[in-house]
């Protein structure tokens, strides 16, 4: 990349591998098992997270010499939340159908550990261009993750991908259907969620095994 | 910067800036955007209530409203009465019904106020739809929607629509294969009752072939948002029985 010098490109790369905040750093757990039912929700929500991470780390970087470190939470907690309510409030304004899409993100996005997590260890201690590398990898790294997971639970649980029908009709059964296979509805429950996180992790860590603590 | 920032003084004047900048900046952004958004959802409501009764923009299973640009016409081209229905069955017109809140007029008459009963007339080719807002509790937020009837109170189109539902389980209510099922289902016995609808598992009729059952077969997943739509159909829709009982007699 000759845009970005060795190190800020490693901010990026990292996360989406082997500093990935779900699979390693286990943050964001919470929104990742309750939206990944479907493809989209999943890409929503990573977009989401990509633009409040971006910014909201710039913001906090840009901030870091002044905030009084004994309320330094709070203040971190302020940004977040009022990013969120504004763009919230220009979606509503202005893009009415995206915001319908958006609404029950809002919240979680809000509460995200990701994002708290990123402006502690990151944005507190560095300039405002690495802590923007910084958001958008690990937003990346969480989409990432949403993805692979939304991908398995709708082909699984619903048999379609981005809502469009992929094993056929289960009700008129065609397609895959025909041979006598069912949807799994399990795969549509939060716990499966979590249960395909942990196969991701172990995966990841059976093909490097630096990850893995004693 | 040389401050020292760890001071109560700097801290708390800190924490004083902070509230009053952001305040400021929210309630700002709030006041500047309020016109378009209430602008946005007037319209909206109008789509919702062209949607059930059928006048959209729909491809084969996607949900397409009309477009914002001639919702207001299309509105005042089709609905034909705008009224408020009174417990004993009359009805006054009201121009402006559609702005009436549901969830304002349901905490009325939860302390013991008379609630305001918005009901729509629209005509489209020669039929006659009544079309009633209803208002309910999902699982984790508020969920409503928009049934059209015709004057025996059978369903010939429901739009639904949530708050805050789980992505892929309870917001399917807002799918077409769910809305769709509802439509040529009845409400009444066959004495004149009210029975509503129940969203229910396991009734074997996944197509939902069978119109006069009233069930509707439910969403994997999604109990109690299920739920929550039976007990809003069965809630809201009764209190209109009366000013149907009388249409009925008028037609008569």
């Amino acid at each position: 990349m000759g845009l970005l010098s060795k190190k800020d490109a490693k901010l990026i790369t990292d996360p989406l591998a082997d500093n990935n905040p779900i699979t390693i750093q286990v943050l964001g757990i919470c929104s990742a098992l309750a939206i990944t039912a479907e493809l989209k929700a999943s890409l929503v929500m990573g977009i989401a997270v990509l633009f409040v991470l971006g910014i909201g780390n710039v913001v906090i970087s840009l901030m870091r010499n002044i905030i009084p470190s004994k309320i330094r939470i709070i203040v971190q907690l302020i940004v977040v939340a009022s990013l969120v309510i504004i763009v919230d409030q220009v979606l509503k304004a202005f893009a009415y159908e995206l915001s319908k899409t958006l609404s029950v993100f809002v919240g979680l996005i809000i509460t995200n550990c990701i994002i708290m997590g990123r402006f502690e260890a990151f944005a507190l201690g560095n300039g405002p261009w690495k802590a923007f590398l910084d958001g958008i990898g690990n937003a990346l790294g969480y989409a990432v993750i949403l993805l692979a997971v939304g991908f398995f639970r709708e082909l699984l649980g619903s048999g379609t991908l981005f809502g469009i029908p992929v094993l056929g009709d289960p009700i008129e059964k065609t397609g895959l259907y025909s041979t006598g296979y069912e949807n799994n509805g399990f795969m549509l429950m939060p716990p499966m969620a979590l249960i395909i996180v942990g196969l991701i992790i172990w995966v990841q860590r059976s093909r490097n095994t630096t990850l893995i603590e004693d | 910067m040389s401050t020292n920032t760890d001071t109560n003084k700097y801290t708390i004047l800190f924490a004083i800036g902070m509230v009053v900048i952001v305040g400021s900046l929210l309630a700002f952004t709030a006041s500047s955007l309020k016109p378009n958004i209430k602008e946005n959802e007037r319209m909206e409501k109008q789509q919702n209530i062209l949607y059930a009764m059928g006048i959209n923009e729909n491809g084969a299973t996607d949900i397409k409203f009309i477009g914002t640009d001639k919702v207001a016409g299309e509105f005042s081209k089709y609905i034909s009465k705008q009224l408020t229905v009174n417990a004993d069955g009359s009805a006054d017109e009201n121009l402006e019904a559609y702005l009436i809140d549901v969830k304002k007029e349901q905490a009325k008459a939860k302390n013991g106020g008379t609630r305001a009963l918005p009901l729509f007339v629209g005509e489209k080719d020669e039929q006659t739809f009544y079309i009633v807002p209803i208002r309910g509790k999902g699982l984790w937020d508020a969920i409503w929607g928009y049934v059209s009837l015709d004057e025996n109170m059978v369903i010939q189109g429901a739009f639904f629509d949530h708050a805050a539902e789980t992505p892929g389980l309870g917001a399917n209510i807002k799918q077409r294969y769910f809305m769709d099922d509802f439509v040529g289902e009845q409400l009444l016995t066959a004495t004149g009752e009210f029975k509503g609808i129940t969203v229910a598992k396991g009734n074997n009729d996944p197509k939902n072939l069978t119109k006069d059952d009233y069930e509707v077969d439910a969403l994997a997943g999604a109990t109690i948002t299920g739920d929550g739509v039976s007990a809003m159909i069965k809630s809201d829709l009764k209190l209109y029985l009366p000013y149907f009982k009388n249409l009925k007699n008028q037609l008569n």
